[in-house]
Formats: C-alpha cells, structure tokens, sequence
C-alpha cells in the first residue's frame, strides 16, 4: 500500500507530507549500501591534501619537503578568519608541494601536500582529551573545533567553529542535527548512525553547550527506521531524553538542505536572505556532530571521514572510513574498479556532486559519496535540449518556490538582474527542476552559470571602480605637475625681469653717476666703458635665457 | 456640470506637479553631466583609447554629447553597449571588433633597460620602476589596456591571458568557448594521471 502511495507521488512528483513546499521522491532501492558496515580503507602510497578543503581562504603549508610528520599534525595554518587547519592524516615525510587536480568542476588544481606515509600510522598527541567538556571555557572549546580543522561534512564544508557563538542578539533555541541524507545512492550518514550514535549524541550535546540551546533534534528520514530505532535507544541509555529527540520525517528530496530541512523540523521558514540564526536554530550534519566529539573528547582532529563508494558500476558498494588525501582511484579499486573505460565517476551525490574526470583526485572533507556509474547509465540522462513546453513541473518540485523556467530563461539571455528579480540566488542547486523537466533543460546549470556571471560582474565593477580613481588621481597628479612646472616657469620669469629692472636702474644710476664724475674730473674715464660693456652682457643673457624658455 | 471636476482635478493636478518639477529643477540642480557620469559608470575603465579618446571619460562625454554612436568600446563588449544604448535611448549596434580575451602586461625583467618610458605611458600608475633599474608591473592593478606597449624601446612587455583562478571561476554556459577550455584542461589532466 505504501508502496503505491509512493510510486503515485513518484510519478506526480508530489510533496504533500513535509513542511517546505516542492521536492520529489527518489526510488529507496538506489541506496544500496545502507546497513554496509563501515570499513576501513587501507593505507594508499601517497595522500595528497589540498590546501583548501572548506570554503572560505585556503590554508598556508607550514610544512617543507622531506620532513616528517605525524598523523594529527597540523601540515597547513589557517590564513583568514574563514578558514581551518589541514592536517596529515597518517605520519610519513612530505614528498612535495605542488599543483594537484582537485574534485572541481573547472578542473583546475590547487597547491597540495603530498604525504608519503611511513606505515607506522604514529599519532601526534597534542591535543588533549576533553572528556569533561563542560567544566571547559566555551572559548577554548571553540578554538579546539576550529583547530581540529572542522568544516561541515555533510558536503558544505562551511567551518563549523563560525556557528558555535552564543550570540545574545540571536539567542539559539534549537539545534537540528541533519541524518537526512537525501541523496540518492548515498548512505555515510545512515551508517555513521548506527555505528556512532553514541558519538553523535555526544557531539550534539557539545554543541547545545556551546550555543546554550535547550532542545536538540536528530532529524531523520522515514526510509532509515534502523537508525531511528539505534539513535532513539541510544538518548534513552545515555539519559538524554529530555532535551534531545529524534524527528522522524518523511522521505523526500532535498530535505537535506538546510533551509528546507529547518523548515520541515520546526515548521518555521528561514526568510531569504536570513541565516538559521536569526530565527533561531542552528543545524549541522551528523558526521560533523561525530567529528566534534572527536575533537573535543578524545582529542582528535579531522582526519579521516566515512565515504559511501558506490554505483552502478560497483560490484561490492560499501561505506567506507577513508583518509583524507587518499585518491579516488584507490579508492575504487579497494571495490574491485579497476578500468575506467566507458565509466563516470561522481564525487558526491547524484543530484548535487559532480562529474571527475580524473581520478587522481584525493578525497577531501566535503567528499560523501563516490560513485561509479556506467556510462549509458548518465548518458540516458543526458539528452539534448529542447524547447520549454511551460508545463510548470519544474516550479512545483522547487524546494526555494522558484519559478525555473523563467529564471533559465533569463539567465540563458544573460538578463541577470532580471533573473535576481527572480531571486536567482535562493536556488540551492539542488537539482530537483533538472530532473523532471521533460524537456531535458539543464536548468540548474543555467543557474550556476547565472550566479556566477553576477559575481563576476560585481568583481569587474569594483575593479573598473578601482582602474577609475587610479586614472582620475593620475590626471591630477599630471595636472598638478603641469601646473608646477607652470609656476616655476612663471617665477623664473618674474626673477628675471627683477634683475633686468634692477640691473637697468643700475645703469641709469652708474650713468648718472658717470655725469657727475665727468663733471668733477675729466682723468678718471677709464671705467665707463668696461661698465657699459658688462650691463650690455648681461642684458643679451637675459633675453636669451627669456627666448629659451 | 459635473463632468468637469475631473477636468478641474487633473488641471489642478498638473499645475502642482508642474510647478513642483520646476521647482525641483532649480533646487536640486546637479553640477556637471549627470548623463555623461553614469555612462562612465557602466564603461569598464581599461583606459585603453580603442574607442578613439584618450579614455573612458571623455568617451562617456562624447557619447553623452551624441557626438559619437554607442558601439565603440571594445573591451566593454556587447554588454556594456547594450546597457549605454538603452540609457540613450537609442538602436543597440554591433561592435565592430572582436571581443578580446581578458589580458595583463607583463615585462621580461632581464631585457628592461630602465627607460622609464612604459611608466609614463600606462593610465592606472600599475608600473614601478625607477631609472636604469628593471621595471616591473602590479598585474592586480593592470587594466590590460596596451598602452605601455608601444613605447617600450626594447619590446620587452608582453600581454598575457589573465590566468583563470580557481576562487573566481563560474560555471559556463554549454557549448561556448569558455566550457570547451574546461573540457580539454579536464582531458589533459586525464591523460597525466
Ligand atoms: S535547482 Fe534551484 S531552481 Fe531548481 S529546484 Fe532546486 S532550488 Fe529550485
Ligand atoms: S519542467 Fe522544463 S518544460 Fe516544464 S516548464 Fe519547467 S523548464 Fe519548461
Ligand atoms: S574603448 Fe572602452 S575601455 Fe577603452 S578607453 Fe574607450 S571607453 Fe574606455
Ligand atoms: S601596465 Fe600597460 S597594459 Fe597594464 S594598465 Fe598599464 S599601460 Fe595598460
Ligand atoms: S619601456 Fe620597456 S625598457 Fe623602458 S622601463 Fe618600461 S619595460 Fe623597461
């Protein structure tokens, strides 16, 4: 019976359970690793970490080549407020410093740190365990997050540490912890509940201490009763009942985000434009709770993380505990891929990750899932575009209320205010309207394009701002020199004819003089005309020094 | 009778609004050339004279003058003359030129001779050097307008494409110049690995 309910709201791409509006139900049967037991990947011969992991400013390597560290070290210092540490997650020497391909879609690389590991795995033991985390200074915790180098792993890798303020303007009530998952093929988070729950309650309980909430909610989709079931018993053996519970919602994509999953959990909408903060609710990923349980508890920093391999393609899928830095190559081949040929590889999730097309990228914090899929099975998405037939199926499944059609429509003419009109910039790229759209328009890719030709244009503007007061100071700086020179010429001048004027009455005077000494004695008439001569000298000076300039 | 009073109100109306524009007009007077101004804003400041002035102000006052017609930018491209031609009210045109990669001067420091010459030439003050001592350029600063080029006694400037940054990049549109460079950075990589 459910199961027809589900398939009429599958075809209908309906949503009439939770509290945002729009979404679409994705087939249960793609999660093929839930329940997997996560295991762990073995040691690879290089790890390769970039230096920007999160998003914010990247990290400077503190490192030099040939030396060696240890697991936990910190290899790369945060620069910036936005920003966390990297650090090497096993102990070896530091081969290199360079360029390496990244999961990116522009393909470009970024400056890495190339570890190549010494096999005894040692640990660096300096920071402490905090077991009693709450006789500690919620300053000191909080930089103890940061220098764990936490940023959300749930795919947004949004430093953690920035949301952990108490803020009195903006008290927080409620903190939500994210066990969606909504992803098809994807089932880290479902495992790391069932294995963890202990960790992650811990870790949301650190959280609620840090923010000073009350109440505590693990949000977690109807198409995981295992772990509602493991998640539930565990708040009841661990004494939390009161203030922390377990939501149970019902599945439908995207819940995960973070707007909309805020919204179905309290039934309150986070206005656009707003954080969760300013209505109150802080929320974060259930790996991210783990990880500062981790940190704070026993000491450890961001390492390692649970990734789900998968796909099509995957004879054995499995959820797997992976080092950061170990490549996607490794990985898959840890799962029997060992061809590429005709082979897509995903990094993330189906609807929101993205396309490799190098598999030497290492996993990074932000890496939930890779998948393996069969070529024909990406390519039967892959259809030309035709034209909009404006059945509207893509502004009902839209979790932001967006209208697709038009905003595509816009972007694709580069009317870019127009498509801000269209609050462009509320998309979350979650893909839903791309999916159903039976034109096959790649709508959301038109938003992607779209916003980031808007932020390229703000970045001409202010540098065309910028080229103008530098041209403008310039032109006065020219100007000012010009006039300068003016002055000078024009003070020169009047010195000039001073002296003329000066040396002329001098004459006039000797002249004068010349008369009353002829008058007196007639002997002395030797030095008239040396006299004359000299005026005469100096006055062709003048006037050809006035002819020059 | 009656069917005057809306004859008498939108008079009445009209001689307010009038006298109130007037009034307007006078008090809140601009200084300078509100038109040329905001042409100005829109033009992408290069400073590179493509357009025939020696700049983009006095391109602006020529435009805002009607002195010359809308489609003389190059660097601003199809973008920016739409823009102009809508605040003038006039037909968009075609920009004759092509559109050019975005570009940065770049000097081969061991060839500078220390002439000064290119630091005299350039518009935004983004060369440093001093007398016999090699020059260098502030690309962060460069507006790429060529104009250091050509003075140059030894030809040691280049222009280089701006190169892409990882923390500016933004999605294409599919199909076009800038998706294709994507794809075949993407393959080379491929063929490293
Ligand atoms: S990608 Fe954007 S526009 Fe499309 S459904 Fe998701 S939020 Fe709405
Ligand atoms: S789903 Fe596709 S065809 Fe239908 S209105 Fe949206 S863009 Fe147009
Ligand atoms: S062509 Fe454009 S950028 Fe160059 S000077 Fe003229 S207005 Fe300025
Ligand atoms: S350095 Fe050369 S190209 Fe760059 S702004 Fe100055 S003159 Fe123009
Ligand atoms: S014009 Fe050429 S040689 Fe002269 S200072 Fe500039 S770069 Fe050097």
């Amino acid at each position: 019976m459910f199961d027809i309910w589900h398939k009429i709201q599958q075809t209908l791409h309906i949503n009439t359970t939770s509290g945002f509006t729009g979404g679409l139900v994705h087939n249960n049967q793609y999660k093929l690793t839930g329940g997997y037991p996560i295991v762990a990947c073995p040691m690879p011969e290089l790890l390769m970490h970039p230096i920007k992991q999160h998003i914010g400013d990247p990290c400077e390597p503190i490192v030099v080549v040939g030396e060696r560290v240890l697991k936990g070290q910190v290899i790369a210092k945060a620069q910036g407020y936005l920003s966390v540490p990297i650090h090497a997650s096993t102990s070896g020497t530091v081969e290199k410093i360079g360029e390496h391909a990244i999961p990116h879609p522009s393909g470009l690389g970024m400056t890495s740190i190339f570890i190549k590991p010494d096999g005894l795995d040692e640990v660096d033991e300096s920071l402490h365990p905090l077991p009693n985390y709450r006789s500690v200074d919620v300053v000191e915790l909080r930089e103890r997050i940061r220098h764990a180098g936490l940023a959300g792993l749930g795919g947004a890798v949004f430093p953690t540490f920035i949301k952990l303020v108490h803020d009195q303007k903006h008290p927080i009530e409620t903190v939500v912890l994210n066990g969606i998952e909504c992803e098809p093929w994807l089932t880290c988070d479902h495992q790391l509940m069932l294995e963890k729950a202990h960790e992650i309650i811990s870790g949301l309980d650190i959280i609620m201490h840090l923010v000073e909430a009350n109440e505590g909610i693990i949000a977690i989709e109807d198409n995981k009763p295992d772990a509602i079931v493991v998640v539930r018993k565990t708040l009841v053996d661990m004494g939390f009942g009161e203030h922390i519970r377990v939501k149970v919602l019902p599945t439908i994509y995207p819940q995960g985000g973070e707007k909309q999953l805020i919204q179905s959990v309290t039934g309150k909408e986070v206005p656009a434009g707003s954080l969760p903060l300013h209505i109150g609710v802080l929320s974060t990923n259930v790996g991210t709770s783990k990880a500062i349980y981790d940190a704070v508890c026993l000491g450890e920093p961001l390492t390692e993380r649970v990734v789900t391999v998968s796909g099509d393609a995957v004879s054995n899928p499995t959820n797997m505990l992976v080092r950061l830095g170990t490549s996607v190559q490794f990985l898959l081949k840890q799962v029997g891929v060992e061809s590429f040929e005709d082979l897509k590889i995903i990094h993330g999730g189906p609807m929101m990750g993205e396309l490799l097309t190098d598999v030497g990228v290492p996993v990074v914090k932000a890496s939930n899932g890779i998948l393996a899929m069969h070529r024909p099975t990406i390519m039967r998405a892959h259809h030309d575009e035709e034209p909009c037939i404006r059945c509207g199926d893509c502004g009902e499944v839209c979790p932001a209320g967006l209208m697709p059609n038009l905003l595509a429509q816009h972007c694709k003419e580069d009317q870019f205010e127009r498509a801000q009109d269209y609050n462009l910039f509320d998309c979350i790229e979650c893909g839903a309207c791309s999916y159903v759209c039976p034109s096959h328009i790649p709508l959301v890719h038109y938003f992607r394009y779209g916003k980031g030709q808007v932020s390229q244009i703000q970045r001409e503007k202010t540098f065309a701002e910028e080229s103008r007061q530098r041209s403008e100071k310039r032109d006065a700086r020219l100007a000012q020199e010009l006039a300068e020179k003016e002055e000078k010429r024009r003070v020169a001048k009047e010195k000039k004819e001073a002296r003329a004027k000066a040396l002329a009455e001098k004459e006039a005077a000797s002249q004068a003089a010349e008369v009353a000494v002829d008058d007196a004695t007639q002997d002395v008439s030797v030095a008239k005309p040396s006299l004359d001569n000299k005026a005469d000298v100096n006055q062709q000076d003048d006037k050809k020094a006035e002819d020059k300039a | 009778m009656e069917f005057l009073y809306p004859v008498f109100i939108f008079a009445a109306l009209a001689l307010v609004i009038g006298v109130g524009l007037a009034l307007a007009s006078r008090y809140f007077h601009v200084e300078g050339d509100p038109l040329a101004d905001t042409i100005d804003a829109l033009l992408p400041q290069t400073q590179c004279g493509q357009c025939g002035y020696p700049g983009c102000r006095p391109y602006a006052n020529a435009v805002a003058a009607d002195e010359v017609s809308v489609n003389h930018c190059v660097p601003g491209g199809e973008r920016t003359m739409l823009q102009i031609a809508n605040i003038m009210g006039v037909e968009p045109k075609a920009i004759e030129e092509e559109e050019t990669v975005p570009v940065v001067a770049y000097i081969r420091e061991d060839e500078c001779i220390g002439c000064t010459l290119c630091i005299k030439a350039c518009p935004v003050d983004c060369i440093i050097g001093a007398p016999k001592q090699y020059h260098t350029i502030v690309t962060d600063h460069c507006t790429g307008c060529t104009l250091c080029l050509e003075p140059c006694p030894v030809d040691c400037i280049d222009m280089v494409e701006t190169p892409e940054l990882l923390e500016h990049w933004s999605w294409p549109v599919p199909g076009t110049k800038r998706a294709i460079k994507a794809e075949t950075r993407k393959a080379n990589h491929e063929g490293e690995s």
